[in-house]
């Protein structure tokens, strides 16, 4: 099924899909915002530049964009696929708690910004590129991967990565000793069960993405994780 | 050791002559209060533990016990004050940030108390309340601003989706972590008797509770725990926490103390995890923003719930609700600045925000000066403690009020002001399983039940005596409130005249 | 009910850009179909646009915009504007009647040229005088409002969708090498045209995206240099800053950029560069001008626009170009509007200012 977002206004276009399971194909997409918001029996795949809060709430479904994504991607996400041949906005995967977001370009500010995790539910941030200030900030749960495989030159994050952070992981590809990680978390080098947990990742980021797998499978890793689950524990006194 | 500064702020007093060291006392605190002495077979106090909540006293069998303020004082100053010295050795001590619990307790100008009501004398009759037809029933939600008639003539009488109240009073939100399941247990079912709603707050919904999603307001917080697509349609409504008013401009923070077992489960988050609510929703950063929020959630919903937006009573009110009335929200919730909370940074809850009656006064004018006060309701809440509160709020322009503290005294709290240690005797602030089961959901719901019925009693006699039988009528009616004890400049913010005028 | 100037009205937006490097010029009609994907961001309550290069055969004369409420404050500026200038045309701004505007004041334009004797009876330059005239008359003239005062360049604002204002104001009849555009989102109902933005005073313009905690710093500091904050609004006080730092301390744009979206402590103390020290000492000299709260915003110039995001990146801007012309917006759906085919998209970081200038005497 086909459907032509030419000139449609966001509610129309969403009602439209809303009706339809199964498979989707948008053409001439631009700007509309909460396409698939909250669905969950769905393959929807979107030509052009879908609006804001993209999957937001998303429970199942799987979006494929061929084109960039703008912000608020995955907002509160549940669980299915998001995937982006090209670039995010900004708050990309916020307070996600289930499935995947593979980006093969860059992503803005706070992607992966309070992301949390629970049980079998593991959310999952692929970047392919580089990602803006505020990476993985109060991250709660959930692992962040950043390949670093853009081409402009600039650094592979921007400033205060992890404030905030109590829970979940993130992988850079590199050795990332010029980024400046807040003292409550811990930076080292993946060791090979830290790769193991993102083969499968990487594995599909990809796949997705016509990349071989070899390219940087040998390459280092950093990972960061928080020290404590409790940052802010010693910050008060009850009065 | 250090000198521990700071004298223990009550006594524990006990008649030796009542005392039966029957150990209740001992079992019911506990803070750790009551200690046995085996070799003097005597209870002793260990009074800088002690909060003053009052459950010894209440379950002593022979009334043996009393807890009264320390004579012990500091000398006196008009200047600082003896919190202020004591907060200062609590900070030179510890480094922290001062932590408090509940409402602003400081004497800052209640204006409830300020208004005094209207009733009819001669020129038009009173009416008796518990004979003749007296209604309460309210709907919230987005009226149209334009009638529309199908191609037959008759009226489309389609409507945005609405809550119904039998009494405009609700719940206000209080999240599952920070008060006990037996707690949301009692709010949930007295609600479904009452035909109102409660408040999840930003802590998800437990499973159980989902048969109660018929009178259940879910809310979607910065923190976005426990939301998911079961989670937003299992609501009669939406509610989008932009602000509390015990805490305007920053997030919550329960410590991974209280984050277990069901609580874990609710929130979705692993336990013993802090769960930090940030300041700011991070997709709202503008009020173009919210609409985008808002506008997800009814997409996630398909525009089968109404969307609350809850702020706190802030300098810029007027101008925030009435930005949000055209975010297509379909209620405005405002929390004012006496509004309670499990925990807060103390200067945060003493310095922030503004009272609630001033804030309903001047949005429900700006909204009404704009032409666009039917398109939302206003609901408001933020220290509304009896029925004439309820009465004034209503008069004053709101649709309903919220009710937290007032439910939560009901069952049981002393307003000791501890939620955040997480030990409430009363069952009702804790997540420990032996004071929660303190907390009967039945005998909470009773008292709910009972608060609520007594209140709406007193409305409907203060709406007789105005001559008011229906409550649609007394939304706004600013005639039927005079003021006290107050300057120009206050009355005119209210927009009410001074009794006498 | 008050209005804006007499009450602060804060409010969101959506906004955008184009410019030619070449100094081609392009029409109106391009800048207002970017803002139908960012219909949202709006909401009824105010639209605008800015075009620079429009009026060459006037381009030695300053093209004031003017609302009036009636034809009585018509007749009291124009005897003012007479005493300090030469009226060399004087005419009403062609509007096309539309049922989604309404409420529609005198809308006229004067291209005038300051007169010598005044200038050297007063020792001013002329910029000096012309933003003189401008502050006066909105300040004090009951009735009638200076919207645009620049030379070959004008704004056109409305209240209503933006995409109903650039109809409104027939902007496919005006060719420029650059435009801007903005949608407003007002927190009530301004009711009133001047409100409206672009905001503009001599050649500068802003349009913007957000609400600025700072401002009553920020305006208290810029008004002690004669400038009246008569809207409230965040977009005047920013244009007050540009001119006063860019006019009249000769700042560079880059460092205008370094002031008002200053970079952190942290990241200056963590260099020990000359950009730095200078960095690091215009935000010593000029705290009262950092504008912290969300915003982004695009500076309209003559022969060029500077972007520029708040130093968190609180809003959202993207960038982008296609041979000789260059996109700016707050969604990439409004610049794939504008061009379908536009390139090289790319997210400035926030407190990174993305200035594109015309090649030096194409405009």
């Amino acid at each position: 099924m086909r459907i032509d977002a030419k000139g449609k206004l966001f509610d129309a276009l969403n009602a439209e899909i809303s009706e339809h399971n199964g498979e989707l194909e948008i053409d001439n997409c631009l700007g509309q915002r909460f396409i698939a918001a909250g669905a969950s029996a769905k393959q929807v795949v979107i030509n052009g530049v879908p609006g804001n809060a993209l999957g937001a709430y998303l429970a199942g479904a799987t979006i494929e964009v061929n084109g960039n994504a703008q912000d608020a991607v995955g907002d509160t996400m549940n669980a299915g696929k998001i995937v982006v041949r090209g670039n995010v906005g900004d708050a990309v995967g916020y307070a996600m708690r289930g499935g995947a977001i593979y980006i093969s370009g860059n992503a803005g500010y706070r992607a992966g910004i309070h992301m949390k995790e629970y049980r079998e539910k593991k959310p999952v941030i692929v970047i392919g590129g580089r990602a803006g200030s505020f990476l993985g900030e109060y991250q709660a749960g959930g692992i962040i991967i950043v390949l670093g495989l853009h081409k402009d030159g600039k650094p592979i994050l921007g400033n205060f990565p992890c404030a905030g952070m109590h829970g979940g992981k993130i992988f850079l590809r590199g050795d990332a000793q010029r980024v400046v990680f807040p003292r409550q978390t811990t930076r080292r080098a993946a060791s090979p069960s830290d790769m193991y947990e993102i083969s499968s990742y990487l594995a599909e980021f990809c796949d997705l993405f016509k990349i071989n797998v070899r390219e940087f499978s040998r390459d280092d890793f950093t990972v960061v994780v928080p020290n404590s689950s409790n940052p802010y524990k010693q910050m008060y006194v009850a009065n | 050791m250090a000198i521990n500064y700071i004298y223990p702020e009550f006594d524990v007093i006990r008649d030796p002559n009542r005392c039966i060291t029957c150990r209740i006392c001992e079992r019911e605190c506990s803070n750790g209060v009551h200690i046995y002495d085996a070799d003097r077979k005597t209870l002793r106090a260990d009074e800088t533990k002690c909060v003053d909540c009052q459950r010894c006293v209440a379950t002593c069998p022979t009334r043996a016990l009393k807890i009264v303020k320390n004579t012990c004082a500091l000398r006196e100053n008009e200047n600082w004050h003896e919190n202020s010295i004591k907060e200062i050795f609590k900070q030179a001590s510890s480094g922290g940030v001062l932590l408090s619990s509940m409402g602003a307790p400081n004497p800052l100008a209640v204006y409830w108390e300020r208004i005094l009501l209207n009733a009819s004398q001669v020129t038009n009759p009173s009416i008796d309340p518990l004979r003749e037809p007296m209604e309460t029933r309210v709907f919230l939600g987005r009226k149209p601003s334009k009638i529309t008639r199908r191609p037959d003539g008759t009226l489309d009488t389609t409507l945005a989706p609405q809550l119904e109240l039998e009494t405009p009073i609700m719940f206000s939100a209080m999240s599952y972590g920070s008060i006990s399941y037996n707690a949301h247990a009692s709010l949930a079912r007295a609600a479904q008797e009452l035909g109102i709603f409660y408040n999840t707050g930003e802590g998800g919904l437990h499973e159980d509770f989902y048969q109660y999603g018929a009178h259940t307001i879910v809310q979607v917080a910065s923190g976005r725990f426990g939301v998911h697509e079961d989670y937003l349609n299992a609501g009669a409504a939406i509610e989008i926490k932009m602000g509390q008013g015990a805490k305007p401009g920053i997030g919550g923070h329960l410590p991974g103390a209280k984050i277990v077992g069901d609580v874990s489960k609710t929130r979705m988050i692993p336990e013993g995890s802090d769960a930090i609510s940030p300041a700011p929703h991070h997709d709202v950063y503008s009020i173009e923003d919210l609409r985008q929020l808002v506008f997800s959630l009814k997409e996630a919903t398909r525009y089968q719930k109404p969307v609350i937006v809850k702020v706190a009573a802030v300098h810029n009110i007027a101008a925030i609700a009435s930005g949000i009335a055209r975010s297509g929200a379909d209620i405005i919730a405002i929390d004012g600045y006496r509004g309670g909370t499990g925990a807060a940074p103390t200067r945060i809850r003493d310095n922030v925000g503004i009272p609630i009656e001033l804030a309903l006064a001047s949005v429900d004018k700006r909204l009404r000066d704009e032409g666009i006060r039917n398109d939302v309701s206003l609901v408001v809440g933020g220290s509304v403690r009896n029925a004439a509160d309820v009465v004034k709020a209503i008069a004053l322009g709101a649709d309903a009020c919220y009710i937290a503290t007032a439910a939560l005294i009901a069952l049981g709290c002393h307003l000791c002001r501890t939620c955040q240690t997480g030990r409430c005797n009363w069952g009702i602030a804790t997540q420990r399983a032996e004071l929660v089961k303190r907390l009967d959901p039945d005998e909470g719901r009773r008292r709910l039940v009972n608060l609520l019925t007594a209140w709406r009693y007193e409305i409907m006699e203060i709406m007789g005596g105005m001559g008011i039988n229906s409550i649609e009528t007394l939304r706004g009616n600013r005639s039927m409130l005079r003021g006290v004890n107050m300057t120009s400049k206050e009355l005119e913010i209210l927009g009410i005249a001074h009794a006498g005028e | 009910m008050q209005r804006e100037g007499q009450v602060r009205i804060p409010s969101g937006c959506a906004i955008s850009a184009m410019i030619s490097t070449t100094g081609a010029r392009m029409t109106g009609e391009t800048i207002v179909k970017s803002m139908i994907p960012m219909h949202d961001r709006s909401n009824g309550l105010g639209g605008g646009f800015a075009g620079y290069g429009i009026y060459p055969e006037y381009r030695e004369f300053y093209a004031l915009h003017v609302f009036f409420d009636d034809p009585s404050a018509q007749y009291e500026c124009e005897k003012y504007l007479k005493e300090g200038y030469e009226i060399v045309k004087s005419e009403s701004i062609p509007i096309r009647k539309i049922p989604e505007i309404t409420d529609v004041p005198i809308i006229w334009r004067y291209f005038v040229a300051p007169l010598a004797s005044v200038l050297s009876r007063l020792q001013l330059d002329e910029h000096e005088f012309v933003a003189r005239t401008v502050t006066k008359i909105n300040s004090q003239f009951r009735g009638a409002y200076v919207f645009s005062s620049g030379k070959n360049m004008g704004a056109f604002k409305a209240v209503g969708f933006p995409e109903d204002v650039g109809r409104f104001y027939r902007l496919e009849e005006y060719a420029g090498y650059s435009w801007t555009a903005h949608g407003r989102y007002p927190t009530n109902t301004p009711g009133w045209w001047g409100g409206a933005h672009p905001f503009a005073l001599l050649d500068y313009s802003v349009v913007h995206n957000g609400e600025i905690s700072s401002y009553d710093a920020n305006r208290r500091f810029i008004e002690m240099f004669g400038y009246r904050c008569t809207l409230q609004t965040d977009t005047e006080v920013i244009a007050y800053i540009a001119d006063y730092l860019l006019r009249r301390q000769g700042l560079t744009l880059e460092e205008l950029a370094s002031v008002i979206a200053a970079p952190f402590w942290s990241e200056l103390d963590a260099s020990e560069s000359v950009e730095s020290s200078s960095r690091a000492y215009l935000r010593k000299v000029f705290p009262s001008l950092l504008l912290t709260g969300p915003f982004s915003i695009v500076l309209g110039f003559t022969g060029g626009v500077m972007a520029l995001n708040d130093r968190l990146k609180l809003r959202s801007m993207v960038t982008a170009s296609n041979r000789d012309v260059h996109y700016i917006a707050s969604e990439e759906a409004a610049i794939r509007a504008m061009d379908p085919d536009a390139r090289n998209v790319y997210s400035p970081a926030g407190g990174e200012p993305v200035i594109i200038k015309v090649e030096e005497g194409a405009y």
